[in-house]
């Protein structure tokens, strides 16, 4: 306490002091920065550059590695796939997560503690333990989805994770079981932070439930919507575990997700340059999509500050 | 203005037709949500159903849901075929570290952010927040030739150490709720002579436990089921996580479903007892992120 009392009398102004302080206590998340972001972008641009198997030095090989990008058709292939499955999964969850969301936001429905429990409790499984329960799940002759199928149905099921044509919707289905239901709860604690005194105002003017929910909920829900969407992109670039344990990237490609892909490249064929040419693009391609998305978030996204402010 | 008038008023419907419609609605919600639940446990009864059966049972088809014989000994049979106890403390010793280093780290850079004015703050926070929407799987072979060069391969350091140096998820969380501490406190302790650290450490913590719970429960999560990192810098088995040693007993048998499956269920067990211990901290923490309020 005594010195650091003396410190202050023989040293700073309080506004030098703010700043030193606050350089100290940010500083770990700089020094963090500088060493596990800016090191390895820096690394992964100059690798691009290069071809290494890890063994040896690196070797300047120019822009061949771009140059043999545009005629992989894996990494095209890779591409395709994480997009086709980013635009069915995306969406498919927010429409459940809402659509639950607004079920449970019901002042009559009781024990919304225990359905909240329930609901939420896929998401913090380890993804390797699920992926091989969904493919027990899915396998074709002795899964329960099928037997269930012929059950109730009496046709038998597909062939889920191996047909070309199902593998991305079912790992879209289990994608949606794990997450719908912490995303339900997000919606929620947004639906019940909406006013009454708005549903009160409209309902003097006559809007109906519907009405309502296009005017009211939904316009105001679209800064979560939104925090979905660019989530959910983020995440399936992420995508690696299912297709590492459940799928191995087939059948015939039909779920060489990207990230799979890299690891492949990287670290099963040690083509450490052409690998972080593909990671270097695919940066790229993602920064400019979530520029592209909050460019387009401003025709649509609302947020309530806008509102209070204008009044 | 007349037509107004004509409309019909809400008010003179025969209150027991509402009542009457409000509650087959309510029902029709409940049948709703259980399905949903059924759906959410589908998975789980499976699970169990399959790690009590015998090898020759799983095969058998049609499938049925009872074990016959009730087969217990999957669980020890599945748990020694790979050394799943070194696993899970190897596990828990990366989570634990992982989680303190997180927290600790977080709040004193949060604090940083939330109480002093300093030059380039805005565009310091600026680049924290953006580094939520970074790719960082991208990051992986850089990251993997850095650990390499640093000699942490094969260890547990890639997986710890990053974690000392604060998480822009957790930073921003923590800052938000630091913003809604009190600044008269902060005053008055400087009064009675406490310096910057003394009032993070014995007022902004101690207040902001239902955000620093959130973050640890997140990291909690995030860390215990890590699959690529350990993936890829962990080589020997004796340091294997309970991820990757599961997909490598996948590997080793191929088609043992009802070891699998009792293996699974050992594996969910911790994150499973996390949640139902911690559940307060997921929900706050969705409180706060998702819309500013606190609930803890």
């Amino acid at each position: 306490m005594s010195v650091a009392d003396s410190g202050r009398k023989w040293s700073l102004t309080p506004r030098a002091r703010q700043a030193l302080n606050g350089y100290l206590f940010t500083s770990p998340w700089v020094i963090g920065f500088l060493i596990f972001v800016v090191g390895p972008m820096i690394g992964l641009i100059w690798l691009s550059f290069h071809r290494w198997d890890l063994i040896g030095d690196p070797r300047y090989v120019g822009w061949r590695n771009f140059e043999r990008l545009l005629s992989d058709r894996l990494f095209r292939k890779s591409l395709e796939v994480t997009v086709i499955y980013g635009l069915g999964r995306v969406p498919l969850g927010i429409i459940v997560a809402l659509g639950t969301a607004l079920l449970l936001n019901n002042r009559r429905i009781k024990f919304i503690g225990i359905w909240r429990t329930i609901y939420y409790m896929p998401v913090v499984l380890p993804p390797v333990a699920i992926s091989l329960v969904w493919m027990w799940i899915y396998n074709p002759r002795y899964g329960i989805l099928n037997s269930t199928i012929q059950q109730l149905l009496g046709v038998p099921g597909p062939r889920w994770l191996d047909d070309p044509a199902l593998v991305l919707p079912s790992l879209m289905i289990m994608a949606v079981w794990v997450a719908a239901g912490r995303n339900m709860i997000i919606y929620l604690s947004g639906l019940q932070g909406i006013s009454d005194e708005l549903y009160e105002a409209s309902a003097i003017d006559g809007a109906g439930y519907w009405r309502q929910f296009w005017r009211i909920t939904l316009p105001l829900l679209t800064p979560i919507i939104f925090f979905n969407l660019i989530t959910g992109m983020i995440d399936t670039f992420k995508l690696f575990t299912q297709a590492y344990v459940m799928t191995e990237g087939g059948p015939r490609n039909q779920s060489l997700f990207f990230t799979y892909y890299l690891f492949q490249k990287g670290f099963e064929q040690y083509q450490m340059g052409y690998a972080s040419a593909m990671a270097v693009v695919v940066f790229i391609i993602i920064m400019a999509l979530t520029l592209l998305v909050f460019r387009w978030s401003k025709a649509w996204v609302f947020y309530e500050g806008e509102l209070t402010g204008s009044n | 203005m007349a037509v107004h008038v004509a409309l019909p008023n809400p008010k003179r419907k025969d209150d027991w037709r509402e009542k009457v419609a409000a509650h087959l609605s309510v029902g029709a919600i409940y049948l709703v949500l259980l399905l949903g639940a059924v759906l959410i446990f589908f998975p789980f009864a499976w699970t169990i159903s399959t790690s009590l059966k015998s090898e020759q049972q799983t095969l058998e088809y049609p499938p049925t849901w009872a074990p016959d014989p009730v087969q217990w000994e999957n669980y020890p049979d599945a748990l020694t075929a790979r050394p799943f106890g070194r696993y899970y403390v190897n596990t828990a010793i990366i989570t634990v570290l992982s989680v303190v280093g997180q927290v600790v780290s977080s709040a004193v850079v949060a604090y940083g952010f939330a109480r002093f004015r300093f030059p380039g703050r805005g565009l310091m926070f600026l680049i924290v927040l953006s580094t939520l929407m970074i790719p960082f799987h991208m990051l992986i072979i850089p990251r993997f030739i850095l650990f390499k060069y640093l000699g942490w391969l094969d260890t547990f350091a890639p997986l710890i150490i990053p974690n000392f140096f604060g998480g822009a998820f957790s930073i921003f969380l923590l800052r938000q709720y630091f913003l809604t501490i009190p600044l008269d406190l902060d005053e008055a302790a400087k009064m009675d002579g406490a310096n910057a650290f003394q009032i993070f450490a014995q007022i902004i913590l101690p207040l902001a436990r239902p955000a620093l719970g959130a973050v640890a429960v997140f990291e909690f999560v995030s860390t215990w089921n890590d699959f690529l990192g350990p993936l890829i810098y962990l080589s020997s088995d004796r340091n294997y996580t309970v991820s990757i040693g599961l997909a490598a007993f996948r590997n080793d048998y191929f088609t043992a479903w009802h070891l699998f499956m009792a293996a699974s269920a050992v594996a969910m067990l911790a994150p499973l007892a996390v949640f139902f211990l911690a559940q307060k901290y997921f929900i706050s923490g969705v409180a706060l992120t998702g819309s500013g309020g606190s609930k803890g």
